[in-house]
């Protein structure tokens, strides 16, 4: 028993699994951020009046969201980087987590957008009508009636999708991210197959631990601020 | 138009949106000449490039034999993911709180961890155990896509039941059904029908979750884009018609769960709701609730 601890502890100093589960929290922050302001933007594109920014936030969203993110991830490495030699680090490692982050915001861009909608629906017309009636022009009318509780609308949708951006994140496996859980998991269990069962366990664990606090608090914050109707 | 944020414009509201409409469209063009001038000035404009991903070739030995191990494999595990979603959906409904428990785990389990983390493991897993199995890449991309998404559809056969009008199941309690049996004859038949459109927006999922099976060698469409674009040097050019297949096939099913969404719900007291296409079914609580 104390052997199969010995190898267990020999095992985890020679792979940083923790700093594996710290990538992808760092790609995912980085990633979520990104996602949120372009997804706000395609999402105000989508509700606005005028027809062309309708016409280029639906076009977006409905070509990103129904690629692949495995796609996306090897279009920013294999085009972005090698064949048009974008930089956006001066290391190797740094420059791939980049790309790796910028695919994965543009992919999870179009479902903020799709969450953000998702909450403006909520909100009943008779609100912004009767915002409209007791005066209040259009910027204020969406400040103090609409918006707050589009936004309210929006929390459990949002959280689904960070909770999915957590998982995605494993995706940049693909783009040379090789640091990064799934790679490292893959990299343990081929290095000692004996110890299958219990690596995996372990790497599933984690991203348990990781996202049901997500959906818990989510799941909360959504019930709590939700404008009863 | 009118929204919930916009009254219908008047003169000068027409005329401001006229005004807005040609300016975004001018940005808009404005950046698609942009993306091609850069194309241009990188060569990849260049015809033989994409003659290369778009020819008789390309298509009869790569992508074709790819997208047929795509929807192979896509076709699996949707079965598959049915199946295992009806019996775990049924089995958190359960009265047995031992099963209702259970089946709570391995769904919370499943849908909690990363398909790619699944696929890893279960490819390592079949090569090193189950070696009698004979395409294993294959059945790792098949038994990953089936426990992620059949766990999916399992949230979705709970809360298709639980939303459910209160009324349905307490007629069905008033006219002498025991509960199994009104879960069983009422409730879900119902609930099946309401979720038929979200199943089918799963379906997007399956298939973009399927490309990645190219990072264990399984031969689907994107593995097959990549062998293509190495060859010819065009990476750009086959990636973009890989993705339009994915985006074309996607959208068809995107299309068929919104339409079966407006047919349907005369089918059923339960309300059908197309899925967003990303996995996480809609408004579920993670958090196990009594029954």
């Amino acid at each position: 028993m104390d052997d199969y601890f010995a190898e267990l502890g020999e095992l985890f100093e020679r792979f940083n699994v923790v700093g594996a589960f710290w990538t992808n929290i760092q790609l995912t922050f980085w990633a979520a951020l990104i996602a949120l302001a372009l997804g706000t933007v395609l999402a105000l594109m989508r509700i606005s009046p005028i027809a062309s920014l309708r016409f280029a936030g639906t076009a977006y969203v409905n070509v990103i969201r129904n690629t692949p993110l495995t796609v996306i991830i090897i279009f920013m490495v294999l085009v972005v980087w090698t064949l048009f030699a974008v930089t956006l680090a001066p290391g190797f490692n740094d420059n791939f987590f980049r790309l790796a982050v910028i695919g994965l915001a543009i992919y999870h861009a179009a479902f903020v957008c799709e969450a953000i909608r998702s909450g403006v629906n909520t909100v009943p017309v008779g609100q912004a009508e009767a915002a409209r009636a007791i005066g209040l022009p259009f910027l204020a009318a969406a400040r103090l009636v609409i918006l707050p509780q589009a936004f309210r609308g929006s929390i459990a949708p949002l959280g689904n999708t960070l909770i999915a951006l957590l998982k995605n994140s494993t995706v940049a496996a693909a783009g040379s991210v090789s640091w990064e859980t799934a790679s490292t998991m893959r990299l343990m269990i081929e290095f000692r197959p004996d110890h299958l069962y219990l690596i995996f366990f372990i790497f599933a664990l984690g991203y348990v631990v990781l996202v049901i606090p997500i959906g818990v608090v989510t799941t909360w914050l959504s019930d709590r601020l939700a404008v009863k109707r | 138009m009118s929204s919930v944020l916009f009254d219908s414009p008047g003169p000068r509201g027409r005329r401001l949106v006229m005004f807005g409409n040609v300016a975004s469209g001018v940005v808009v063009a404005g950046v698609v000449v942009f993306v091609l001038v850069v194309l241009a000035q990188q060569g990849q404009l260049d015809p033989a490039l994409w003659v290369a991903a778009l020819d008789g070739r390309a298509w009869q030995f790569y992508y074709l034999p790819g997208l047929q191990n795509t929807l192979r494999a896509a076709a699996f595990a949707t079965v598959g993911a049915v199946a295992f979603g009806v019996l775990f959906g049924v089995g958190r409904l359960s009265l047995n709180p031992l099963v209702r428990v259970l089946s709570g785990v391995v769904v919370e389990f499943f849908r909690a961890v990363p398909v790619l983390l699944m696929m890893f493991f279960l490819w390592v897993f079949f090569s090193r155990q189950l070696t009698w199995v004979p395409d294993r890449p294959y059945a790792a991309v098949v038994v990953a896509l089936v426990l992620y998404n059949g766990s999916v559809i399992a949230e979705l056969v709970r809360s298709g039941v639980r939303n459910l009008p209160r009324g349905q199941s307490e007629a069905a309690l008033a006219v002498g059904l025991t509960g199994a049996q009104s879960l069983r004859s009422v409730l879900l038949p119902q609930a099946l029908v309401a979720m038929l459109p979200a199943v089918i927006s799963q379906l997007v999922v399956v298939l973009k979750d399927s490309a990645l099976g190219t990072l264990i060698a399984y031969p689907e469409l994107l593995r097959a884009t990549q062998i293509l674009a190495s060859g010819e040097q065009n990476p750009l050019q086959a990636l973009t018609v890989a993705a339009l297949v994915f985006i074309v096939l996607n959208w068809l099913l995107s299309v068929l769960a919104h339409r079966l969404s407006l047919t349907l719900s005369s089918r059923t007291s339960g309300k059908t709701v197309e899925g967003v296409g990303i996995g996480n079914p809609v408004a579920a609580p993670v958090v196990p609730e009594p029954h």
